[in-house]
C-alpha cells in the first residue's frame, strides 16, 4: 500500500510540471523574448512573478523551462534507454569474448563524466536541445546497458530458466516469456530514476551555457542568469530551483512507487 | 534398447578438475533408477549432463544416449527437440524453479501448448486437469509462486514436468526442500503418477531410505564415481562398499532411534 501512496504523490508533482509544460505550448503570459517589462520588476501587478534583469517575464520563462526540462528528460531516457537496453541485452546473451568487449566499452563510457561527454558533443555539434539530449542519453546508455546486462545474466542463472529449458523451450521463447518480464520491473524503475538525473544534468549543462540557446532558456540558465541579482530579486533564483526540485523529487517518487507496484512479490498480499 | 544409456560419463570443471568420473548406467523404458550420494558427489551434475544443460564452462565427456540421440556434444537445436519429449526434470528447490513473475497456470500451460498444440479453452481445461492430477485446486492457476506453499509449488513443478509427457522423468532431490509430512505426500504423488503413465524415473537423492522407497535399482555415488550399483534390495540388504554400508547403517540408526522412542 505504501507504494501506491508514493506513486500517487509522485504523479501529482510530475503532473504539475507536465501541466505547466502543456499549457506553455498553447498559452504564455508574454512572449519569451519580450523585454518591455522593465528591469527586475517585483512580483505582482502585470508580471505575476516579476521580471529578470532584461525585463523578461519570469513566469513565462519558467513555463518554457518546464517544457524544455521534460523534453530533454524524456528524450534522453528514450535515447539512453533504447541504446542501453539493446547493448545490455546483447552483452547479457553474448558469448564470452563479445561480452568482454562490450563490457570494456561500457566501462570506458561510464568512466567519462556526463558533463565532459556533453561538452564533447556540443563541440562537435552545437549547443542545442538535440545536443543536450544526445549527450545525456549517451552517458545514460552506459549505466542502463550495465544494469540490463547484469539483470539478464542473473535471470539466466535462475533455476526456472534451466527448468524451462528441460522442457524444450526455445531461446526466443525463453527471452520473451521469462527474461524480459523478469528484468522489466527493475529496468523501468531505473529508467524513471534516470529521467530525474537527466533533468538535473540538463540544468547543469544549461547553467554552464551548453544547453539550448536563448530565448528558450531552461531552468539551469535561469539559475545562472539570476545569480548576480540573487540578493535584490531572490525569486529569480528560488523559483527555477524549486521547480527543479519538485520535478526531480516527483520523478523519484514515481520510480519508488513503480518498484513496489511492478513487482507482484512486493505487493502486499491480496 | 535403453531409454537412457550413460557410458563412461565425465563432467569437467573449467579448471580441469573432474567432478564426475567414468560413470555408466542405463534406464530401461518404465524402469526406476536411483542415484544416491552426499552433497557434492556429482548427482545433480549427472542429471544436468543427461539433459545437456551443464552450467557454463563445464564440459561433459563420454557418452549419454537419451531416446536414441547422443547428448554429449549435440547442437542446441537437437537438444531442444529431445528435451521435454524424451526427458523432463523436477528440481530440488520449487521456489526458484518457477518463474516468480508468471502466474502458475501460464507456466503449466507452456509445455502443454508446445507438446499438444492446444489453444484457448482446450488449453485452459488441460491446465485444470494437470492441476487436479497433482491434487491442487483450480484456483491455484491464478496465483503467483510466492502466494502458494512449498509443497504446492513442488506439485506445480511436477505438473509442468509431466505436461511434457516425457518418456523419462528426472527428479533431482524433489522432496529435500519440503517438510517431512509434505515430503511423504509429494513422494507418493510422484510415485503414482509415474507408475500410471508407465514413465521411467531417474530419482536423485541423498537419503537412501527415500531413494530405496521409489527406485528398483540404485547407483551409489561418492566424489564423482559410482562405488556400488545394483538392485535396490541387494544394495540395501548386503552393501559391499564401506561407503554404502555407512549410508545404510546411518539410515537404520535413525529408524532405530524412532523405534526406541516409540511407546
Amino acid at each position: 500500500m505504501k507504494g501506491r501512496h508514493t506513486f500517487a504523490a509522485g504523479c501529482v508533482l510530475v503532473g504539475l510540471v507536465l501541466a505547466v509544460a502543456v499549457v506553455s505550448l498553447v498559452w504564455l503570459p508574454y512572449d519569451p523574448s519580450d523585454t518591455t517589462g522593465g528591469r527586475l520588476a517585483p512580483p505582482g501587478g502585470e508580471h505575476l512573478l516579476g521580471t529578470d534583469k532584461l525585463g523578461r517575464d519570469l513566469l513565462t520563462r519558467l513555463m518554457v523551462g518546464a517544457r524544455i526540462a521534460l523534453t530533454v528528460g524524456a528524450g534522453s531516457v528514450l535515447v539512453g534507454g533504447v541504446l542501453g537496453v539493446a547493448a545490455g541485452l546483447l552483452a547479457g546473451f553474448a558469448t564470452r569474448w563479445l561480452d568482454d568487449a562490450l563490457s570494456a566499452a561500457l566501462d570506458i563510457l561510464i568512466a567519462f563524466p556526463t558533463l565532459l561527454l556533453a561538452m564533447l558533443v556540443v563541440a562537435v555539434r552545437e549547443a542545442s536541445l538535440g545536443s543536450a539530449i544526445v549527450a545525456i542519453g549517451l552517458a545514460m546508455s552506459g549505466v542502463v546497458a550495465r544494469l540490463t546486462r547484469v539483470l539478464v545474466k542473473r535471470v539466466l542463472a535462475q533455476d526456472y530458466i534451466t527448468a524451462s529449458r528441460t522442457s524444450g523451450t526455445s531461446w526466443p521463447r525463453l527471452v520473451t516469456e521469462h527474461v524480459l518480464p523478469n528484468i522489466w520491473p527493475t529496468l523501468l524503475v531505473n529508467l524513471a530514476l534516470q529521467l530525474g538525473l537527466a533533468v538535473l544534468a540538463e540544468a547543469s549543462l544549461s547553467y554552464l551555457g551548453l544547453g539550448p540557446p536563448p530565448p528558450n532558456a531552461s531552468w539551469g540558465r535561469l539559475l545562472q542568469e539570476a545569480q548576480a541579482t540573487v540578493l535584490t530579486a531572490p525569486l529569480g533564483a528560488v523559483a527555477p530551483g524549486v521547480l527543479l526540485v519538485v520535478l526531480v523529487v516527483g520523478v523519484n517518487l514515481v520510480a519508488d512507487g513503480l518498484r513496489d507496484l511492478a513487482d507482484p512479490t512486493r505487493r502486499s498480499s491480496r | 534398447m535403453s531409454l537412457l544409456r550413460a557410458d563412461d560419463l565425465s563432467v569437467r570443471h573449467p579448471g580441469g578438475h573432474e567432478l564426475v568420473r567414468g560413470l555408466s548406467f542405463g534406464v530401461e523404458p518404465g524402469a526406476r533408477l536411483g542415484l544416491v550420494g552426499e552433497s557434492g558427489s556429482g548427482k545433480s551434475l549427472t542429471a544436468l549432463a543427461v539433459m545437456g544443460l551443464l552450467p557454463a564452462g563445464m564440459t561433459a565427456g563420454g557418452s549419454v544416449v537419451l531416446g536414441g540421440t547422443q547428448v554429449v556434444g549435440a547442437s542446441g537445436r537437437t537438444l531442444d527437440r529431445i528435451r521435454g519429449r524424451s526427458a523432463s526434470m523436477v528440481f530440488q528447490e520449487p521456489l526458484t524453479a518457477l518463474d516468480p513473475l508468471m502466474r502458475v497456470g501460464r507456466q503449466i500451460a507452456g509445455p502443454i501448448r508446445r507438446r499438444r498444440g492446444l489453444r484457448g479453452g482446450a488449453l485452459r481445461a488441460a491446465v485444470m486437469e494437470a492441476l487436479s492430477e497433482v491434487r491442487l485446486p483450480g484456483r491455484v492457476a491464478g496465483a503467483y509462486p510466492h502466494e502458494i506453499s512449498g509443497g504446492q509449488r513442488q506439485r506445480v513443478a511436477i505438473a509442468m514436468a509431466l505436461a511434457c509427457e516425457p518418456e523419462l522423468l528426472i527428479a533431482d532431490e524433489p522432496t529435500t526442500a519440503l517438510d517431512v509430512t509434505v515430503q511423504a505426500e509429494v513422494l507418493a504423488l510422484l510415485d503414482g503418477l509415474v507408475a500410471g503413465r508407465g514413465m521411467a524415473l531417474l530419482f536423485i537423492g541423498h537419503d537412501l531410505a527415500v531413494v530405496a522407497d521409489v527406485a528398483d535399482r540404485v547407483v551409489v555415488l561418492k566424489e564423482g564415481s559410482a562405488v556400488e550399483s545394483g538392485r535396490t534390495r541387494d544394495v540395501v540388504g548386503e552393501p559391499r562398499h564401506p561407503y554404502t554400508r555407512s549410508l545404510v547403517d546411518s539410515a537404520r540408526a535413525l529408524e532405530g532411534e524412532l523405534d526406541r522412542l516409540a511407546p
